[in-house]
């Protein structure tokens, strides 16, 4: 085998060496195709892998951990909550629409195929600046994205109820569009990727076979370059409607118990879900190419088996009830070819009109793919960029810098993005898009989710172990500011090139953040996806981990948002500040440095707060809650008064640095994005009770001040730092977006 | 008081107003898929929101030639009540049921979110519980919403108060601002001759319970709910 060929298949010269001794001999051509996508980083996870088992997965509700096509949890009332996190970031540059249409599709899935109903996505999009010299073109990409977005959701009709948008400049060549699905399943009837009962017949469902995204899942393990371009074919179509109806047969038909297992064919299409069915169920399965449905003429099996089409499914069903699955795909148009069978060898045997083409174990291509230690070194640049002098900072006006906050892209309304999703589909969404994390109800209970998605690329490019963390606890404490306890997270975790040890080194104290997160929270990571690479031209990504969290609200009736309810409320603010501002949206936007110590976190104590929050809730103490994030208390402060009809608030709030600059320790009281922090607000009279819980729980709680008017007035220990009327304050904050696609419109 | 909600393959608001229906409403509610040739004696018929044949060519287009079309043609024929919505409007206007077509929204972008509406004609089985100048708060969700018709049918449809649902602002003025998709005077909403047939934008099955934001659209079902009753009085008597 010479190396073009395995240069153009992606192997390296020890895993060609590797396929000979798991085949005893040299591969075939559509052999050495299989091995290639199944060995692929996106498919294996080898760099990853043996670091992905330092999370902890098991929990007493967890009822599904990763390994199959979605996690799952219990909610009670005999129901699951099955929910995964994916990347299309890849696709999603080369080709914007299509690339983050065919990511919801592939996500939702995997979660129909876990037996579950799809009732709600979320997406975390990264892009680069929207102004300066890459503008133009990510306007185009953030354009396509989310009518991308839109356009599977809307159509297959799954309500999109949040997500995030930020804005960053390593993103401007390399933007991350991961996608979370949520979907509700019956605890006791959760379906598995798996090929089992010798003779039994497999099934191929759904959209024809053609040549697009062949070898996708090698594209999306490489860097891009100047070239990227040209692998546009390697992006597939999406067809919301053929993917509706596979969503409806495939539940229909997990109604009878006919079925043995189903996967999708996402990633490395037939070969992938085939092997890993088999691998799964311990059983061979055996397919003649000559029965899969094909779109284009003389496709050989080589095409055939690393076609990325989208919309296609693979079952194993019981023999005996063949008439009675065809029967229901027939009903929804489909048609189900039997394109062979389950064997008892552990093989995966491909033939083409009875010939033998590739003759593989299963397991040679799931279990026993390569897996990598690979060398890390912590980056040079750290030292350089943690070093923050704040004295030299020109400290402006707090009243200015905070209309600046609110016209950032990444802290402005979302409006515009969000407008474009269908956000009520299914008429469970309690809690719609950009007021809070997500909340869908669960029809036929008093319960409700929450879910939230987090992560913020430049904490972790300072420090990626409290990086992840702080995503971790942000996700967390966004689902817990709804009234809900977090209850499982999903992760996707976005990183450069994993052979650099630098960028490996930035993984490994991420996951181990992550993990470290988990447990002292208590929340099971049940699932997710990793996506490496993320680089063109040899420029990586912030590390970026983004952490998904599923919440449970007991009462729906008792759900939270962050607008301020009433007039003459108390706001109290659950956490204290220690005047940090490295990392923080104020020293990037106002003085251009991405640079100091990320906030810091105790974990013990996020804990308790969570737990305040989710009790508080629940006996009807709080109207609203509000977490601290980008922008710090005063840009929360504000988020709380929009979507109110212009209500107001004077706040007063205890200076956090003890510097001498007086403008400098209001910029970092205002400002600063110390972790662990809540605005809530309650009924005069019941704010003592809030600040008694907080107190047991050992979470510091102060009343800082009061709804009213229609100003926000912030001041720091009595001098007012801003006056802002709140029409004029939502005004800048819901406008800015959207100035920037007019601007591409003239 | 029976309803039935058609089901297309592609329909994704089915359960939606069925919820509505059965749930909130407290009626008889059955869904029939679009297959089908038998409307199984409902009073009611909604043809639900969704994209019913993944609307590639039209939005609407192949719904027309469903086989449970024809039961539906007959039923409003007879005067039965037939609600349209959303997809269900451009499937009512492909098939002929009411005049007009859909353009893309005016800036070529879907939206979902919170619009008013005012009632403008309350004599059809939806909106007789409502008053005229009525406002509700109900939720649109569309890419292709944008009312059009040559000016003498939309001539035609103003002069003999056809149009049911006009947007608005808070105020009940009909305003550009407050027209999402840059509809032909801000039409929301249709109705055909007999007034029996009625074919709107918005989502009333979205606007049911005050948990999801609102409760207005809840007056589209029970005033079919109240037409049906007044009818049946006739019938009995």
């Amino acid at each position: 085998m010479n190396d073009e060929v395995l240069e153009r298949h992606g192997l390296t010269r020890e895993e060609y060496d590797r396929i000979v001794r798991a085949l005893g001999r040299e591969p075939s051509e559509t052999e050495i195709g299989i091995f290639s996508v199944m060995w692929s980083e996106h498919c294996s996870y080898k760099s990853s892998r043996v670091h992905l088992k330092k999370l902890p997965t098991r929990g007493p509700r967890v009822l599904q951990g990763p390994g199959e096509n979605a996690g799952a949890v219990d909610i009670g009332d005999g129901l699951a909550a099955v929910f995964k996190i994916e990347s299309h970031n890849h696709p999603s540059f080369i080709e914007p629409y299509q690339g983050a249409a065919t990511g919801v599709g592939g996500i939702i899935r995997d979660i129909f195929t876990m037996g579950a109903r799809p009732i709600a996505l979320l997406n975390a999009l990264r892009f680069g600046p929207l102004d300066g010299p890459d503008g133009v073109r990510t306007r185009r990409i953030m354009d396509g994205v989310v009518r991308g977005i839109g356009g599977y959701g809307n159509s297959i009709g799954i309500a999109t109820v949040g997500g995030e948008v930020a804005f960053d400049e390593p993103y401007a060549g390399n933007p991350l569009v991961n996608v979370l699905c949520l979907g509700v399943a019956p605890a006791n009837a959760l379906v598995k990727g798996t090929a089992s009962g010798i003779g039994n017949p497999v099934y191929y469902v759904g959209a024809k076979t053609g040549r697009d995204g062949i070898h996708g899942a090698t594209m999306a393990s490489a860097e891009f370059d100047d070239r990227s371009a040209e692998k546009r074919p390697a992006v597939q179509v999406g067809d919301p409607f053929m993917e509706k109806l596979l969503l409806e047969a495939c539940l229909e038909l997990m109604q009878t118990d006919a079925l043995i297992g189903v996967q999708d064919m996402g990633a490395a299409g037939l070969t992938c879900s085939t092997c890993e069915m088999g691998a799964r169920g311990g059983a061979g399965v055996e397919i003649d190419v000559m029965h899969v449905p094909q779109r284009e003429t003389g496709m050989t099996p080589y095409e055939i088996m690393l076609s990325e089409s989208q919309e296609r499914m693979l079952l194993v069903v019981k023999k005996g009830r063949e008439a009675e699955v065809e029967r229901i795909f027939e009903k929804w148009d489909l048609h189900a070819s039997r394109i062979g069978e389950v064997t008892a060898d552990g093989l995966l045997r491909v033939k083409d009109r009875g010939r033998v083409v590739a003759e593989i174990p299963n397991r040679a291509l799931v279990d026993e793919a390569p897996v990598y230690n690979r060398p890390v070194k912590r980056p040079a640049y750290l030292d350089e960029v943690r070093a923050l002098d704040v004295a030299s900072l020109t400290i402006g006006r707090p009243a200015a810098d905070f209309r600046r906050l609110l016209a950032s892209p990444t802290i402005a309304s979302k409006a515009w993005v969000y407008r474009q999703y269908d956000t009520m589909v299914r008429t469970n969404t309690i809690a719609a898009a950009g007021l809070t994390a997500g909340v869908v109800r669960i029809k036929g209970t008093e319960r409700a989710l929450a879910i939230s998605t987090d992560g913020n690329g430049r904490y972790c490019y300072l420090d990626p172990r409290r990086g992840a963390m702080l995503a971790l606890a942000e996700a967390a404490r966004n689902v817990a500011c709804a009234g809900a306890v977090p209850i499982g997270a999903t992760n996707c975790l976005n990183f450069g090139n994993p052979e650099r040890p630098e960028i490996m080194w930035q993984f490994v104290e991420a996951v181990e953040g992550l993990a470290e997160a988990c447990r002292a929270l208590d929340i099971p990571i049940t699932g997710g996806n990793v996506s490496l690479y993320n680089e063109t031209d040899g420029r990586a990504i912030y590390p970026t981990p983004v952490i998904g969290v599923v919440g449970l609200i007991e009462h729906a009736s008792r759900t939270l948002t962050r607008a301020f309810a009433a007039d003459g409320s108390s706001i109290i603010l659950l956490g204290e500040g220690t005047g940090e501002l490295g990392g923080s949206e104020y020293l990037k936007l106002v003085h251009n440095r991405v640079r100091g110590e990320c906030p810091s976190i105790d974990l013990a104590r996020e804990r308790a707060l969570q737990a305040l929050l989710a009790r508080a809730a629940a006996d009807g103490l709080l109207l609203s809650a509000h977490d601290c994030s980008d922008g710090g208390v005063a840009v929360a402060l504000a988020e709380c008064c929009f979507d109110t009809g212009g209500l107001g608030a004077v706040v007063d709030l205890t200076p956090e640095l003890s510097a001498s600059h007086e403008n400098l320790v209001s910029a970092a009281t205002l400002f600063g994005e110390s972790a662990s922090r809540v605005v809530v607000s309650s009924r005069v009279g019941d704010e003592p009770r809030v600040l008694e819980l907080a107190a047991t729980r050992g979470v510091p709680a102060r009343v800082i001040g009061r709804t009213g008017g229609t100003r926000l007035r912030v001041g720091v220990a009595g001098a007012v730092a801003i006056d802002c009327a709140v029409a004029e304050a939502e005004q800048i904050w819901s406008g800015a977006l959207e100035m920037f696609f007019r601007r591409t419109a003239a | 008081m029976k309803f039935a909600v058609v089901v297309f393959p592609g329909s994704n608001c089915d359960d939606d107003s069925y919820h509505a229906a059965k749930h909130v409403l407290g009626q008889e509610a059955e869904f029939i898929w679009h297959k089908e040739t038998s409307l199984k004696g409902a009073d009611v018929v909604i043809l639900p929101g969704g994209f019913a044949h993944g609307d590639y060519l039209r939005t609407g287009a192949i719904a027309r030639f469903s086989p449970i079309m024809g039961a539906v043609a007959e039923f409003a024929k007879r005067g039965g009540p037939v609600l349209g919505i959303c997809n269900g409007f451009q499937i009512l206007l492909e098939a002929g049921f009411l005049p007009g077509a859909m353009l893309r929204n005016r800036d070529l972008k879907f939206h979902c979110e919170h619009v008013i509406v005012r009632v403008e004609q309350t004599e059809t089985p939806f909106t007789l519980r409502a008053a005229k100048g009525q406002r509700l708060r109900i939720p649109i969700a569309h890419g292709e919403g944008n009312y059009f018709a040559p000016a003498d049918v939309v001539q035609q449809l103003e002069s003999s108060g056809r149009v049911v649902f006009r947007y608005c602002d808070e105020r009940g003025d009909v305003t550009e601002r407050a027209n999402p998709n840059g509809a032909v005077n801000g039409i929301a909403g249709i109705c055909n001759e007999a007034r029996n047939v009625v074919g709107l934008m918005p989502h009333p099955e979205r606007a049911c319970e005050g948990a999801l934001g609102s409760a207005d659209g809840l007056i589209l079902f029970e005033s079919a709910v109240a037409a049906m009753a007044q009818e049946g009085v006739m019938r009995t008597a």
